[in-house]
Parts: structure tokens; C-alpha cells; sequence
């Protein structure tokens, strides 16, 4: 039997008649076509479907849409204002964080809490951070990187150099 | 992968959730950080008729030391326990144990009381609560009851836990001084579950004689396992490095573990005696 639910995604109210077995990745993605939100594993291992919910970092293909109801959630389309790119996006940018980009938008939101609750991680605390997070192409480096430009960008630091590093 | 259909309720009271037990008795399974069932849920090896989501139950999320004991709401997240300053000054085995626990976003989901109730010796919790000499509060219709943690466990995804009865709350004795605590599991992958993983606490006196040892094995026997025989050999002599030995070799030898893509039956006997060592050493450092 379906039930009427609301969230709040990126600020926006949705009201939306869901069966309980829905997917909260799959209500994002197709009822509400917001593909930024990417299905890797569909086993909660990979962290490609990484969005906040109540500003906790979660994986939505391992959350039913039911229990969302009264939440607020964000994933990477509401992540720039109309200011500009996020920090963590800038990061991303600067750094080369990505190559598919696959994985990106799940890095960033995690990047989001890891950043919040530890504005000043270091380099083993970011990869421990985001080790829910695969990614197959850049290796990890210029994540770490794109993490630690935020952070600098988010605490008001000189930013980093984003000089490639030839090895 | 979509679960089967299911029907859904999230009740606002213990009172309500058991009340909706009651009625749909084996029908029913309680959803809590939900990622064991709906993980098993998604692949069909479970399909519950009826789901009843207690996240919406105040109360159920809490760490204090109260009357003896450490007492822990079965809702409490792992990242909750990660970040607990009880936790991390007094209690460092569980610090241990929620970093090894699968990984961040899913550990802001995740549940202590979850983790127990699955009934699955893979999971990390249950060594550590058979080290730590734990007791679970199940409350069911005639109110609560506490079933010692080493009558809680009885087969695969099997617990003494009844159809009407939710594991509400955790409670360990408090650790006096001269006790120390670790734990530690082998995995080849972060989220991964053990290859093998040990949970010990020992507590020794003014002579540096052991007077406690609880040490729990994760993922090599079909339940969680008390290594018995490996207390056995520490209590009541000093931790020397034959004591030790002497109780590494028996974890190793009364272990179930089977052979997988994790390893063979001889590789996991073989790390139990070495992470039984570890462990035991780690926690007494930390007394």
C-alpha cells in the first residue's frame, strides 16, 4: 500500500505517494530526477548514492524512501548557490579530483560532514573519512587534495597549490 | 535490487512497536540502522510481510554508566559510540571496534543494539560483549528482561530474543581499575567482515596477577565464541609470555572457523593465535 511522504531535498518540499519498499536513491533519481545521485554497487559498499540526510553523510540505495519522511536531505545539486561552486566542488575542480566523475558527487557530500565535524583533518583522517567511497580511476590522491583545498577554502586559509604532482 | 513488497510502520512508542509484534508475531521483523536487512531484504534473503521502524521511538539512543554499569540504547549509532567521550576515555574497545565497522556513512546508520540482535558471529559487537561479560535488556509484553550475553546467542541469525520481544538497551559493568580492554579484527578490505577478529578485556591485581579475562571471538565459529579454555589459562597466574601463548594456542584450537575466499580453516586458527596475543597485550597496556 503506498503512503504519502515528504521531504526536503536541496530546501525544496516533496510531497510523493511511495510504496514502502522504494529506494530512497531510487525515489531521488526517478521520481524526482535528480541524477546527480549515482547507483554504483547497489550494496552500500561503494558510496556513489553517499547523500545527507539531516546533515548525516548516508548511502540511499541502503535507506528505504519511507523513512526520509520529515527530513531534509542534500545531494549535489544543492550544493552550489548562486554565489558560486561549493568549496568542495572548487576543490574537485582545482585539484583534478575526478576523471569519470562517477563517484564525485557521493567524495563531495561525505567530503560535506567529514569537513563539518573536522574542519582540520589530516591526511589519514580524510582517507579514513571517506573510505566508504570508491573510486576506480584517479586513485586517491588529488581527492585528498580537493578535501584539503576546501578545508583551507571553508576556514578562511590561504588555499593550497593545485600545481599537478609529477611522479 | 527492490526488496518484496512489504508493509510498513513506524510507531511512535515501545509500547506501540511490541503491540504490532504481537500481532504480526513471525511476519514482522524490526528495522533499525537497517544495514543487515535491507541488505538482505534487497537480495530476497529476507521478505518480511511487515517492517516496523523503531527510529522514530525516543529514548532508545544513549550512553551512560548508571547503577554499576555502562548502559547503552540499543539505537545508539556506531558513530554515536565512535565519538562518545565516555567511550573513547573509559572504554577504548569499542573504539576499536566502531572503526572497523564497516564505514562512515554506514556506520552513521548502523545500531549497537542491531548489530547484537542480527544474531550473526560475523559482526563485531558480539565478541566484544562476550569479552566485556555484557547483558541485553530484551522488553516484550510483560515488560523487561535481561539475558546474560553468554545465553543470548544460539545459532546462525539465531538469538534467545522472542517474535514479541526488541533489544532495547545494552549494559556492561562498569570497568574498575586494573582493567583494560581492545579489540581488533583481520579484514582484507575496509567494510569488510572479519577474517578473523578478537575482543579481549583483562583486569589483573596489585601482584600483576589476572583476575578477569573475557576474550570473544568474531567470524570463526558458527555463533560468537567465548574462548573458555583462553581464560582459563590467564586467571589467577601473571601475564607472562607463556601465559599468553598458552592462551593464544587454545583460542586457536577451539575455534570453528571454515575454509573461504577469506582464507583457509589452517590461515584463520593461525591469525586467532596471533591477534589472541595482540590483544590480550594491547589490553593489558591500557590498564
Amino acid at each position: 500500500m503506498k503512503k504519502e511522504i515528504t521531504v526536503t531535498i536541496n530546501g525544496e518540499a516533496h510531497t510523493v505517494e511511495v510504496e514502502p519498499r522504494l529506494l530512497l536513491v531510487h525515489l531521488i533519481r526517478e521520481q524526482l530526477s535528480m541524477t546527480g545521485t549515482h547507483i554504483g554497487c547497489d550494496t552500500s559498499s561503494c558510496g556513489a548514492c553517499t547523500i545527507l540526510v539531516d546533515g548525516k553523510s548516508i548511502k540511499s540505495c541502503t535507506m528505504l524512501a519511507i523513512q526520509a519522511d520529515g527530513k531534509s536531505i542534500i545531494t549535489v545539486e544543492g550544493l552550489a548557490t548562486v554565489e558560486g561552486l561549493h568549496p568542495l566542488q572548487e576543490g574537485f575542480k582545482e585539484n583534478h579530483g575526478l576523471h569519470c566523475g562517477f563517484c564525485t558527487p557521493g567524495m563531495m557530500l561525505r567530503a560535506v560532514e567529514l569537513l563539518e565535524k573536522n574542519p582540520n583533518p589530516t591526511e589519514e583522517e580524510i582517507r579514513w573519512g571517506i573510505s566508504g567511497n570508491l573510486c576506480r580511476c584517479t586513485g586517491y590522491n588529488n581527492i585528498v587534495k580537493a578535501i584539503q583545498y576546501a578545508g583551507a577554502k571553508i576556514r578562511g586559509e590561504e588555499l593550497p597549490s593545485t600545481e599537478p604532482e609529477f611522479v | 535490487m527492490i526488496p518484496a513488497p512489504f508493509e510498513y510502520d513506524a510507531p511512535a512508542t515501545l509500547d506501540e512497536a511490541i503491540a504490532l509484534l504481537e500481532k504480526h508475531g513471525d511476519e514482522a521483523k524490526i528495522l533499525a540502522g537497517g544495514h543487515s536487512l535491507i541488505p538482505m531484504m534487497k537480495l530476497r534473503f529476507a521478505s518480511p510481510e511487515h517492517l516496523i521502524d523503531i527510529n522514530n521511538i525516543p529514548g532508545l539512543s544513549y550512553i551512560k554508566e548508571e547503577d554499576g554499569y555502562l548502559k547503552i540504547g540499543a539505537m545508539t549509532r556506531e558513530s554515536e559510540l565512535e565519538e562518545s567521550e565516555i567511550i573513547r576515555s573509559k572504554y577504548p574497545i569499542f573504539t576499536d571496534a566502531s572503526k572497523l565497522i564497516a564505514d562512515p556513512q554506514v556506520r552513521n546508520m548502523g545500531t549497537i543494539g542491531g548489530n547484537i540482535a542480527h544474531g550473526d558471529a560475523a559482526n563485531d559487537h558480539p565478541a566484544v560483549m562476550l569479552a566485556l561479560g555484557a547483558e541485553v535488556v530484551a522488553t516484550g509484553p510483560g515488560g523487561q528482561r535481561v539475558i546474560p550475553i553468554d545465553e543470548f546467542f544460539f545459532g546462525f541469525y539465531m538469538t534467545a530474543l522472542q517474535p514479541n520481544e526488541i533489544l532495547t538497551e545494552i549494559r556492561i559493568p562498569s570497568i574498575g581499575a586494573g582493567t583494560g580492554n581492545a579489540y581488533h579484527k583481520l579484514e582484507r578490505k575496509v567494510g569488510d567482515y572479519a577474517t578473523a577478529g578478537v575482543a579481549a578485556q583483562i583486569a589483573v591485581d596489585a601482584n600483576g596477577v589476572c583476575t578477569y579475562a573475557g576474550i570473544g571471538l568474531t567470524n570463526v565459529n558458527a555463533t560468537p565464541l567465548r574462548a573458555a579454555r583462553s581464560e582459563e589459562a590467564l586467571v589467577g597466574k601473571k601475564l607472562s609470555e607463556e601465559t599468553i601463548a598458552a592462551a593464544a594456542q587454545a583460542a586457536s584450537e577451539d575455534c570453528n572457523p571454515s575454509t573461504d575466499l577469506r582464507g583457509s580453516e589452517e590461515y584463520k586458527r593461525s591469525m586467532v593465535r596471533v591477534l589472541v596475543k595482540r590483544m590480550i597485550n594491547k589490553a593489558s597496556d591500557r590498564i
